[in-house]
């Protein structure tokens, strides 16, 4: 499992493309943003946690479909299937060293843009901590998504169709957090909860993603 | 006799073409004798006027929305446990039906909205989960058209079925959460002592009985066309190899 993630990690930095695009677009997001509604800084400074939770979400739908398209395309996804660990374990690795290349830098990233959309300064914590806690749900329920539409020949558009309203929950409770955080009130209360949906997702999401990929390798 | 032999195909088609005439009558004499009683035949209401009266299509219709799902959440994971094509089937033909009931309970909300409300659309948590079911629908219905070979494309929508419920019910939770809303609570529940005034809520009563009937009518014919063309499709091939 270890190599098997070295190996995604690795493909993800030197086969280009995959890595840098995602923090590229939310870059993009983020800076067109002021374009759309005006360079106003205290309009921004309200809106700002939204736009950055959604920047972030988009960022990390544009590489979903890379998780399992190219390992099919190659016949390495059979291999992965008759290895000696188990499907989901494979499905929790490739999750994982999906939000290692986007999720952990869109989370590093974030507080940096976090000075362009001129963000309250106590919202900065609670951005980070929320999107560091949350990302992991997004690639999760993601590679759900990409094992549902692997077998398609052009899926990258149901995909989008299919993950984002399973991303509501987590996009509310994030935006929550940043929300209250910039304003001074206590964020712990949907913080657990984000948390939770993490947890639950990591818990349950495999599964599920790797019956889909059963299917689909049938 | 086994409650699993009306699985099997011949059996289902015998039993559908029987109901399905019945259910359509009923469900006609149901909507007609319900909306006309509850558009003609009720009093106004004192502080929205005859606004009240899109509740007889707003209620059964958003009802059934939610109950469509939940029969296509029971229908799939009979397919994913038992493998039986007709319960797979019927998940199939009732998505459309409940996407259209989703429509029109967010429409006729949204035309009662603006005069009630001044507002045609409020970030309302029923209203934004309606919203999200609906987007459920569609990713459903798509993902249903989007494969090629049927039992691929009916265990994927099963499982996409199951994990899309939890999240559907998550969301509905996340957006209490996320606002507290104009919608008013339910007006219609059975542990309540008191419930809308009887005025309205017998010819409400009748209406219900008729979404529901028009929804068995309508699963049940489509579910028959899908068995009919999954029939068409093997003589079809059969052709073809001899």
């Amino acid at each position: 499992m270890t190599a098997l993630l070295l190996r995604d990690l690795r493909l993800a930095f030197r086969s280009g493309g995959g890595f840098g695009l995602a923090l590229a677009f939310f870059l993009i997001v983020t800076i067109l943003v002021p374009f759309g509604v005006g360079p106003d800084t205290s309009t921004l400074r309200i809106i700002a946690p939204g736009i950055l939770w959604v920047g972030a979400l988009l960022a990390c739908l544009l590489s979903l479909d890379r998780i399992f398209a190219i390992d099919r395309e190659d016949g390495s996804l059979d291999l992965l299937a008759t290895a000696p660990i188990p499907l989901e374990g494979v499905v929790a690795v490739k999750a994982l060293a999906h939000w290692l290349t986007t999720g952990l830098p869109l989370t590093l990233a974030a507080p940096l843009f976090g000075v362009l959309l001129n963000l309250a300064p106590p919202g900065y914590v609670w951005l980070t901590l929320g999107l560091a806690l949350g990302t992991p749900a997004l690639s999760m329920i993601g590679t759900f998504g990409a094992a549902l539409t692997v077998g398609l020949k052009r899926g990258g558009l149901l995909l989008s169709l299919l993950v984002l309203p399973l991303y509501v929950p987590t996009l509310i409770f994030g935006a929550e957090v940043a929300q209250r955080g910039t304003s001074n009130l206590d964020p712990t209360t949907p913080l657990a909860l984000m948390a939770g949906i993490t947890a639950g997702a990591t818990a349950l999401l495999p599964f599920a993603a790797a019956a889909a990929l059963r299917v689909n390798l049938r | 006799m086994s409650f699993w032999e009306f699985a099997n195909p011949r059996r289902f088609m015998g039993i559908a073409d029987r109901i399905v005439p019945w259910a359509f009558a009923l469900a006609a004499l149901c909507l007609v004798t319900g909306l006309t009683w509850g558009f003609f035949f009720t009093p106004d209401d004192f502080r929205q006027g005859s606004t009240v009266k899109i509740i007889y299509l707003h209620v059964p219709s958003a009802m059934m929305a939610i109950n469509a799902w939940a029969m296509m959440l029971i229908t799939s994971l009979v397919w994913l446990v038992r493998r039986h094509h007709v319960s797979a089937l019927a998940a199939k033909a009732a998505a459309p039906v409940g996407m259209t009931f989703t429509v029109i309970a967010l429409a006729t909300g949204a035309i009662w909205g603006q005069p009630m409300w001044g507002t045609w659309w409020a970030w309302d948590p029923r209203l934004t989960s309606f919203l999200i079911l609906f987007l459920f629908y569609l990713g459903y219905i798509a993902l249903w058209s989007a494969i090629e070979d049927p039992d691929t494309a009916a265990d994927l929508t099963a499982v996409l079925c199951l994990v899309g419920s939890v999240f559907a019910v998550l969301s509905r939770y996340a957006l209490l959460f996320w606002n507290q809303g104009l919608h008013q609570g339910a007006t219609l529940s059975l542990d309540k002592e008191e419930n809308i005034s009887d005025v309205f809520y017998f010819p409400l009563l009748v209406c219900i009985a008729g979404f529901v009937l028009l929804f068995i009518a309508l699963v049940f014919y489509r579910t028959a066309t899908e068995i009919r063309l999954r029939r068409l499709h093997a003589i079809s091939l059969r052709e073809r190899m001899a």
